[in-house]
């Protein structure tokens, strides 16, 4: 019997709510489900949403009966809050995140490196946004919880799994004891310590370091803004790395490093926390302030990935696909991108719009981005946590040079996540003009935004299906065009058409933005009428077109779904 | 390909007592750090990853 904890958990700034659990008891029997998701972290819930926004169904089951323990995620890129905004999340992270852009690298008190995040006119959201994990998965909740296709679970545990005959069945434990599921698909989104990975006895490939951190949250008031501060080798922690971030609601984040051969348990001692933060508190001249621990926990970076993330009926995704270093915020950041591109590609699986080659595609997609990332994040690890005495030496070198020396001091930088470009991605149309323009998003780049107005970006109309933006001042939008577009639509395919560049609305697109000033075309590098870019529901771009005819935007459309 | 560009013998003297002088001075605790230092020093200097990589190489010989 599965007995997940009613009691609600501990935490200082954060009221966790205590869901009732579903009982088979309490529902008909079950019936073979088109799509189950094992896990209510943000990878399974982005999933589900992305699912349900395609017109899927798909139940979501969560061993837990609340939301995420202690804080684990605190920032969030600017990627993440444009998919967050598709499911209409992101307002409420803005409106209680704390937004920011620059990084500070402090060596024997001296500032060496400052990081600046770029923070374009023309993007809506900042670079980089620090809530804690409760709130977000709060907020995607509550959207779940309001969807008609999405069949929630509190308190069911998967225990088992069986794969037969193209479907896949699930033992699952609950409060009242256990009930069977089938599904034609099961995405495993169980964590990082996923229960479906060993159960399937698959192995991750990548690199673990042995550098431990603590990483603590305590309330505190500082007078310090919202920048992420790192300091190297301080007196107090000679060798060794802190980093501290400001979160909301008068908290802040403090992950140091512990000394080599100290175990978790001893750095997690009451005595032991005290004194290294007052010892950094010190540091950073704010002795004697007082200061209260909410959670604490000890972490060491592991940069591994499943080397296919489709097995079968299950996908994995998130976590449970991929483990990657904290250095540069990249687990969730990288669960959401992992998510929406398993959702829509699924989804149009289900649907019958493409084969299962799809799968195969995005499984090659995110298992790149898995290893761009970890080959990204061992240089920051590396660099953070030296595994070697080669490792430590240049570290050292560089730390000491930095006091005078420009030219190291980039190292100094953090590789802060940033979404995947499917460069060689298998959807990326052939005879399509990517190589010919000089400007704009390329084949497989997430969108460029672009602010029209007052509040009033690109990206807040594109999303749920295939977007064709059409770069034209005429009237209509050409015949045969429309005709493609028809036909695609009678086949099912959800593709909205945007015309950019009219002032009156154009016939045959969905919508007609006036840009009236020509910035989104310098944008998008379109010098004349005619010109298009095809972007796929997760709003990747798979062709662009100088001047777009019937022909290839067919082409474009065959290829970004395989049969 | 151009012949690379070779020190003269007195300049090699100069850099042979200043850089042992150097180690001295920075004192056995401080010796791997001090050159390591200089190595990337050098390697800026050189703006050559490639022809570093040759060198680190050669250097690896017969230790
Ligand atoms: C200290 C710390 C700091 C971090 N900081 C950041 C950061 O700043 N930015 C960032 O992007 N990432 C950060 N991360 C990483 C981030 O928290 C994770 O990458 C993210 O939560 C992974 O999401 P997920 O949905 O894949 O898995 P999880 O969030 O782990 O969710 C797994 C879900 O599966 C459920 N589950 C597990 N087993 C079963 C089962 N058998 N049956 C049913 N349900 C099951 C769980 O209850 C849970 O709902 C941090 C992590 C830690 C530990």
């Amino acid at each position: 019997m599965h007995t997940p904890t009613r009691t609600p958990r501990h935490s200082i700034y954060y009221t966790y709510r205590v869901f009732a659990p579903w009982l088979p008891s309490a529902h008909p029997a079950q019936t073979r489900q088109k799509a189950v998701i094992v896990g209510a972290g943000p990878a399974g819930m982005v999933a589900a949403m992305e699912l349900a926004r395609h017109g899927v169904p798909c139940v979501v089951l969560n061993a837990e009966l609340q939301v995420s323990q202690g804080s684990r995620a605190i920032v969030f890129t600017r990627r993440s809050m444009e998919i967050l905004q598709q499911f209409g999340v992101a307002d409420r992270i803005t409106a209680n995140g704390l937004p920011w852009r620059f990084g500070n690298s402090f060596y024997r008190g001296q500032r060496v490196f400052r990081m600046e995040a770029p923070h374009d006119q023309d993007d809506r959201f900042f670079p980089m946004i620090n809530l804690q994990q409760q709130y977000l998965e709060e907020y995607m909740l509550d959207a779940l919880l309001a969807n008609p296709l999405i069949d929630f679970r509190w308190g069911n545990k998967v225990t088992a799994v069986e794969q037969r005959d193209g479907c896949a069945r699930l033992d699952i434990d609950t409060p009242e004891g256990s009930y069977m599921l089938d599904a034609d698909w099961v995405v495993a989104a169980d964590g990082g310590r996923s229960g479906i990975r060993a159960a399937l006895k698959l192995q991750m490939e990548g690199a673990s370091y042995e550098g431990l951190f603590v990483i603590a949250d305590i309330r505190i008031d500082l007078p310090l803004p919202t920048e992420r501060l790192a300091f190297f080798d301080p007196d107090w922690n000679p060798g060794n790395t802190i980093l501290m971030h400001r979160e909301p609601h008068g908290i802040w984040r403090v992950d140091y490093q512990l000394p080599a051969g100290e175990s978790p348990d001893a750095a997690l001692r009451p005595e032991s926390l005290r004194a290294r933060i007052d010892a950094q508190l010190a540091m950073i001249g704010h002795a004697g302030t007082p200061w209260e621990m909410d959670w604490c926990s000890v972490y060491s970076a592991r940069a591994l990935t499943l080397p296919d993330y489709v097995h079968g009926n299950i996908l994995f995704t998130g976590d449970a696909a991929h483990l990657l270093p904290i250095f540069g915020v990249r687990g969730a950041n990288t669960g959401f991108q992992d998510a929406q591109s398993l959702g829509w590609q699924l989804a149009f699986v289900i649907k019958g719009l493409a084969g299962t080659a799809l799968l195969a595609n995005h499984s090659a997609e995110r298992v790149g981005a898995a290893r761009e990332i970890i080959d990204e994040a061992g240089k920051s690890t590396r660099f953070m946590t030296p595994p070697t005495h080669g490792f430590q030496l240049l570290r050292d070198a560089v730390l000491s040079l930095s006091l005078s020396q420009q030219f190291v001091r980039p190292l100094y930088h953090w590789r802060t996540s940033r979404p995947h470009e499917y460069t060689r991605s298998a959807l990326n149309s052939h005879g399509d003009d990517n190589a010919l323009f000089k400007a704009g998003p390329a084949h497989g780049a997430p969108p460029q935004n672009v602010r029209l107005g007052a509040d009033d970006f690109l990206l807040d109309h594109l999303g749920g299906g295939f977007d064709l933006l059409y770069f034209s001042a005429a009237a209509a939008v050409p015949e045969a065009l429309q005709q493609v577009v028809a036909d695609a639509r009678a086949r099912g395919i959800p593709l909205h058409v945007i015309a950019i560049g009219a002032a009156q609305p154009v016939a045959g697109a969905d919508q007609t933005l006036p840009d009236t000033d020509g910035h989104c075309r310098r944008r998008y590098g379109v010098a004349a009428s005619g010109g298009a870019y095809l972007l796929r529901p997760d709003q990747h771009i798979c062709a662009r077109w100088l001047t777009l005819d019937a022909t290839r935007l067919q082409a474009a459309l065959n290829t970004a779904l395989p049969r | 390909m151009t012949a690379p560009a070779s020190i003269s013998i007195p300049d090699l003297e100069t850099v042979y007592d200043h850089l042992a002088t150097a180690i001295d001075r920075a004192g056995p605790q401080k010796t791997e750090l001090f050159l390591v230092k200089l190595a990337l020093l050098n390697a800026n200097a050189l703006g050559d990853a490639g022809l570093f990589l040759q060198n680190i190489h050669a250097a690896l010989q017969d230790l």
